[in-house]
């Protein structure tokens, strides 16, 4: 890895310095709009081609990534991300097609969405699929119009409430206030199961959704999900649950056979998309058959050997500027026709042996959260470290200097010292084992040197930073020296 | 054995870790799962090999019109640009596609200076103050600048401009439906009353490719004391005054243009820029530089408590994306371009537009009715539109989109870098036009 500081391209810049050269005008100049529009300089970095390369590849160097590091990242479910797939989505007909063309010259691409649509339906229970959301975020927040638009109209427009876990992801009450809905906590036991006397003591006539995770965010399946949603379908509220997880229970169970009325997917997650350094993601909205009409549009069915697509008739609306992060699409159906019906369960249960086989070797060395059998994901506590002075972030540091990218720390909130750990299907149990011995390493280092782990990382391009000063005195773009 | 090369796990690894873990099957782990919902049937389709995946997708990648397309003058929100090799091989790095969001600022130097270096020049070419390191796309960006407009100024009322495309404003009343905004349109307003605005959305170019006064509109939104909004076309701003230079307070864009194929509409990635005094309710990822305990510069994700993951309910947004790997793409095209080029590129946009439509509105039959236009304008036609477009789809063009309404037939037209010279004429020619 590069040790050395990288100047920025500006600082690098010098006039007259091209990195590409590019075609003639070739036709006659019209007229200039009035110069009070026009412009008069613009500054932009000049480099060479080779510099231009040489600095962003280099700059590349400086990440951990799944091409390079185990990257067990709690509840992001960093899996392989086929290199087919990057292939498939550059094909011309795919990267080439332009949103403003009529249906019939995307027959292609919107077979494609349909049989997604379909396949994404099949493996959650819950037929009516949108694939327009943007991310997991957008998806929630869809789930969230489509609930409040079916109440609407049942003449229940009273129903504004969202009962929310104190245990869930922070999206959650975010996208429900931009729903219009009062986000309500829902307490929940040490190991992250809703504590049902307080749901029950909460639901009301004003709900107008449960925002629950599956399995939990603690990484366990909701043991009482049934006497869940029949208590807030009594109430004559609906239930929503958090995908996020979903990459354990591909043929496990199905979300719609559970009593849950909607939900989301990541398909940078279970589906194997790239992250990307965080985003681009795609997060389709699944719902029961009575809830499609409101689906977001433009929506896509299928009419004799035609694709078209069509806005729903209660439809909550248009999300975004076309049909959704359609290159994301690609990638996750050419993931999914490639494991097919077995392969997919598959995925599940090697992710959810891989994830018990950590837990139960680091038992000793970590507090548990809990004594049941997890998903596929584990929750462990740095708690007993904490009394040598060591934090979940010292450990995660220290992760980093030995080749490991860091579990998911502090979250969720309601666990002490938080250290979620999601090892995918993807691992090989020779490099699960590798984690597993710098995890019992650092333990046993954190009473005999704690120093050590504290002081980490010190492998890597940088050491801790100041993240203090960042947001005191914000630098957010580049300035002359 | 394995039967699936992303699963490296074989039967024996299974079983010594289902031993490890002390119980005899996988079923035993799945406990508090309700049997009666336990493993139901998947009417999946079967896997295919990774030979057969790539026929299957190349043959619906071949039912797509764009597999044969010479060239095409479809706009109206994305734009075919030409994408350097530069571009194409960043973002084949697995160091910068295999990542995430970095949380871990140590492990994550490469996105983190790779998106500083995003929100400098994208904050460069609109002359804007600050930036954060994207949004979704293009609407959703406006949308979110709105929202936070109207927190700015404590005002729930947003009048839109005519020249907002319908598809942005559709993605705006899905973002604010439930918040309590009240959308006004510009004409149905009179900015020289009393009352007092959140905003006024502006798009220019606008969605027929118009350059709009947008200091003027300024002006008048400032002394209503709300705030202008400009949603734009980046490649313009290599040409035309900046948002920055007009007064702006937010200027937003989709970011697509830059170096991102069209790809059916996304994945794209929404800009948006603002004054510095508005950063407390900027939306999204934000890039800081930094140093380390050895101070050495370095970079984080900062501001940090605007954000849904600390502030919940009180998040200036729900969003946790920074379309990263898009920023990454229009980082590079823009380094690629410099100055000159984006220069360069805008110009030939604007002349070969202005140069294709003054043929076109030579045919008989087609009329110019654009004036003041950067590279998308629209022609009325007396010919029946569905004879124009069979007859360049059977020469493999993709021609304009039909904006036609009840009083006549209208075709928007984009022309980019990517329509030559040649092919313009030949279209010209096609469509019974003369060239020089």
């Amino acid at each position: 890895m590069i040790n050395k500081e990288m100047p920025l391209l500006m600082d690098q810049s010098k006039k007259g310095r091209k990195a590409i050269k590019l075609p003639e005008l070739g036709v006659e100049k019209s007229e200039l709009p009035n110069s009070k529009f026009l412009r008069k300089d613009i500054s932009l970095p000049e480099v060479g081609q080779l510099d231009l390369i040489r600095y962003f590849t280099n700059l590349s160097s400086l990440n951990y990534s799944i091409d390079t590091n185990f990257y067990p990242l709690g509840s992001c479910t960093m899996k392989y991300n086929p290199k087919i797939n990057e292939q498939i989505a550059s094909m011309p007909g795919f990267a080439a097609s332009h949103p403003n063309q009529n249906d019939e010259k995307v027959q292609g691409n919107l077979r494609l969405m349909f049989e997604l649509q379909e396949e994404l339906g099949e493996i959650t229970g819950l037929p009516g699929v949108s694939l327009a959301p943007l991310a997991g975020a957008q998806g929630e927040y869809a789930g969230l119009l489509i609930a409040r638009e079916y109440h609407k109209k049942n003449n229940q427009n009273n129903r504004n409430i969202a009962l929310i876990p104190d245990s869930a992801h922070g999206t959650n009450p975010a996208s429900a206030s931009m729903a219009g809905l009062q986000a309500v906590t829902i307490k929940t036991t040490n190991e992250g199961d809703i504590d049902l006397d307080d749901l029950k003591d909460k639901v009301n006539e004003n709900v107008c959704v449960l925002m629950l995770t599956l399995p939990s965010t603690l990484g366990l399946f909701e043991p009482n999900i049934l006497e869940i949603t029949k208590v807030i379908h009594d109430n004559g509220g609906l239930v929503y649950a958090d995908g996020a997880n979903l990459n354990a229970l591909l043929g496990v169970t199905k979300f719609g056979d559970l009593g849950i009325d909607i939900c989301h997917s990541n398909l940078h997650k279970t589906f194997s998309t790239p992250h990307g350094g965080g985003g681009p993601g795609s997060g389709p909205v699944m719902v029961a058959k009575y809830l499609e009409s409101f689906l977001p549009y433009p929506h896509i069915k299928k009419e004799g050997n035609e694709y078209k697509q069509y806005k729903p008739e209660n439809t909550v609306g248009r999300l975004n500027g076309f049909y959704g992060s359609f290159g994301i699409l690609v990638r996750a159906y050419a993931y999914i026709r490639s494991l097919g019906k077995a392969g997919l369960k598959e995925i599940s249960e090697s992710a959810i042996i891989n994830a018990n086989y950590i837990q139960e070797k680091l038992k000793n060395d970590y507090k548990l959260t809990s004594s049941r059998y997890c998903m596929h994901e584990t929750v462990l506590s740095a708690s007993q470290q904490k009394e040598d002075g060591v934090k979940a972030i010292d450990i995660a540091k220290k992760l980093l200097d030995e080749g490991f990218h860091a579990p998911t720390m502090y979250f969720p909130l309601i666990v002490d010292e938080a250290l979620m750990i999601e090892p995918t299907e993807s691992e090989s149990k020779e490099t699960i084992d590798r984690f597993i011995d710098a995890m019992i390493m650092i333990s046993e280092l954190s009473k005999s040197n704690p120093k050590e782990i504290i002081d980490a990382p010190v492998n890597l391009p940088v050491e801790r930073l100041d993240e203090a000063q960042a947001a005191r005195n914000p630098v957010l773009i580049w300035a002359k020296k | 054995m394995t039967n699936f090369p992303y699963i490296p796990s074989t039967e024996d690894d299974k079983q010594q870790m289902l031993k490890t873990i002390g119980v005899n099957s996988f079923e035993e782990l799945l406990i508090d799962v309700p049997k009666k919902h336990l493993q139901p049937t998947l009417n999946l389709k079967e896997a295919l090999s990774e030979q057969e995946l790539t026929e299957f997708f190349q043959l619906l990648s071949n039912n797509n019109f764009s597999s044969k397309t010479i060239t095409s003058y479809m706009g109206g929100g994305a734009y075919n640009h030409y994408i350097p090799s530069t571009v194409k091989a960043m973002i084949q790095r697995g160091e910068f596609l295999t990542s995430y969001t970095p949380y871990q600022p140590e492990a994550s130097q490469g996105t983190l200076q790779v998106g500083f270096e995003f929100q400098s020049m994208i904050a460069q070419l609109f002359d804007m103050e600050v930036c954060n390191a994207g949004m979704y796309d293009g609407p959703t960006a406006l949308a979110e600048a709105a929202l936070m407009a109207c927190r700015i100024k404590r005002n729930n009322n947003v009048i839109i401009h005519e020249s907002v495309s319908e598809k942005t404003l559709d993605v705006l009343r899905s973002y604010s439906k439930w918040q309590d905004i009240n959308l006004f349109r510009y004409n149905d307003v009179n900015l020289q009353d009393d009352n007092e605005y959140g905003c006024l959305l502006v798009q220019s170019p606008n969605y027929i490719g118009e350059i709009e006064d947008v200091e003027k509109l300024a002006e008048e939104i400032h002394n209503r004391n709300g705030l202008i909004i400009q949603h734009t076309y980046p490649i313009s701003l290599g040409m035309l005054k900046p948002p920055g230079q007009l007064n702006v307070d937010i200027s937003t864009a989709e970011g697509q243009p830059l170096g991102v194929p069209v790809s059916f509409g996304g994945p794209f990635i929404g800009i948006l820029t603002c004054k510095k005094e508005f950063i407390r309710q900027l939306p999204g990822r934000i890039i800081g530089q930094t140093v380390d305990k050895n101070n050495k510069i370095s970079y984080a994700l900062t501001l940090q408590t605007r954000e849904q993951h600390i502030r919940r309910e009180s998040a200036t947004s729900n969003i946790c994306t920074s379309t990263q790997l898009i920023g990454l793409m229009v980082a590079v095209y823009l380094a690629t371009m410099g100055p000159e080029g984006i220069k360069s590129i805008a110009e030939t946009c604007y002349h070969r537009a202005h140069y294709f439509a003054e043929k076109l509105n030579n045919i008989e039959g087609l009329t110019l009715i654009s004036d003041n236009f950067f590279n998308e304008f629209v022609i009325e036609s007396e010919i029946d539109l569905s004879k124009i477009n069979k007859i360049l789809q059977e020469n493999n063009i993709e021609g304009g989109i039909d904006i036609s309404d009840k009083k006549s037939k209208k075709i928007l037209f984009a022309v980019t870098e990517l329509n030559s010279p040649e092919i313009i004429n030949k279209t010209i020619n096609i469509l019974g036009g003369e060239n020089d």
